[in-house]
């Protein structure tokens, strides 16, 4: 009998779970970074444009987004089927951009307000009516980054 | 009795509730990447400025046109979305050295030297009952045009494309080959 095998009758070792936690634990990280829940909830039905030579927002954190589109199905009986300007959380004029951009620019940090860069999500067929409205407002508000969300489209 | 330890806690199901948790987010979770075509608006003149008529030489502008039934015209010509982007090409490089075609000026560039930088102007206008979705064609094809002119240039000078060139060099072919993009003042065209 050799100096290491004492209890003959032992079995093998299950093999230690303890540390499945640990990395489940690490993978929910992850997954709790990166997701963005979303903050406002959607009232407009916003399907973007296809585009190829997106670029990417580099700042997420320094975007405002300003969603046109139709309301979505159940809100349709309330406000109708025309195009409607959502901003955070209910639907706005292009009048309350104005004051829609100066609280976002006071959220940003001093530095960074040079950069904020506002995104327009509008619904492919929106017409450019209130797309210009809402630009023409931008400018004299003097958020002049913008962008116009799209989708990266197959090549 | 005093020697009695304390029983450990079970803890076997903290996996199980961490992979609750896991799967929530992952069910969650959008990795989306926001992207969009990015531009700058011209800053708003004041109220009491004269609207100066910019004194732009007729041949450095090109203006394309989308109607309110998403019809395209690039400089007075009926045009589909798929031929502009080498109309914007031909117009921005101007290989024949064309009257009618921009004027180029010879610019010091920094890190460079002198190079030839074409005036040409594009002015984008659009009517009120452009769909959104042709107006994003039409610019998506004026940033194609661009960025293929801009690959040319760095190709030519650097033999790599434009994408993997250093932030320098980037700025060098940026400056080269610079993005002028007027979105016009709107017009109410559909009042006639």
């Amino acid at each position: 009998m050799s100096k290491f095998r004492k209890g003959g009758k032992k079995s093998t070792p299950l093999a230690s779970t303890s540390s499945t936690s640990d990395i489940v634990f690490m993978f929910l990280f992850f997954f709790m970074v990166t997701t963005n829940l979303r903050k406002t909830e959607n009232k407009v039905i916003v399907k973007l444009p296809e585009a190829t030579e997106v670029a990417k927002l580099e700042r997420k954190d320094l975007a405002s987004y300003i969603n046109i589109g139709t309301p979505t199905r159940h809100l349709q009986s309330q406000f109708g089927t025309d195009s409607r300007i959502q901003l955070n959380d209910s639907f706005k004029t292009v009048d309350d951009i104005r004051d829609f951009i100066a609280s976002e620019r006071e959220s940003k940090s001093e530095a960074d307000r040079a950069f904020m860069t506002v995104s327009i999500r509008a619904d492919e067929n929106t017409n450019m009516g209130i797309v210009t409205d809402v630009k023409q407002e931008l400018r004299r508000c003097s958020a002049l980054k913008i962008m116009y969300a799209a989708r990266k489209a197959e090549k | 009795m005093a020697n009695k330890k304390t029983p450990e806690i079970n803890s076997s199901s903290t996996a199980d509730i961490a992979f609750l948790l896991l799967c929530y987010f992952l069910m969650t979770t959008t990795m989306n990447q926001d992207s969009g075509l990015q531009r700058r608006l011209p800053p708003m003149p004041a109220e009491d400025q004269k609207v100066e008529d910019q004194k732009v030489n007729r041949r450095n502008i090109i203006v394309v046109k989308i109607n309110s039934a998403d019809r395209l015209f690039a400089g007075n010509e009926a045009m589909d979305v798929s031929q502009l982007k080498d109309k914007i090409k031909e117009f921005l490089t101007n290989p024949a050295d064309d009257p009618n075609l921009p004027e180029k000026k010879v610019k010091e560039i920094e890190g460079f030297g002198a190079y030839p930088v074409s005036e040409g102007v594009i002015s984008l206008q659009n009517d009120r009952g452009t769909s959104y979705q042709a107006y994003i064609a039409v610019q998506n094809e004026l940033v194609k045009a661009i960025n293929e002119i801009r690959d040319d240039f760095s190709r030519a000078n650097y033999g790599k494309p434009y994408a993997s060139l250093t932030e320098e060099q980037q700025k060098i072919v940026r400056e080269a080959v610079p993005q002028k993009i007027s979105e016009a003042e709107p017009k109410d065209v559909s009042k006639k």
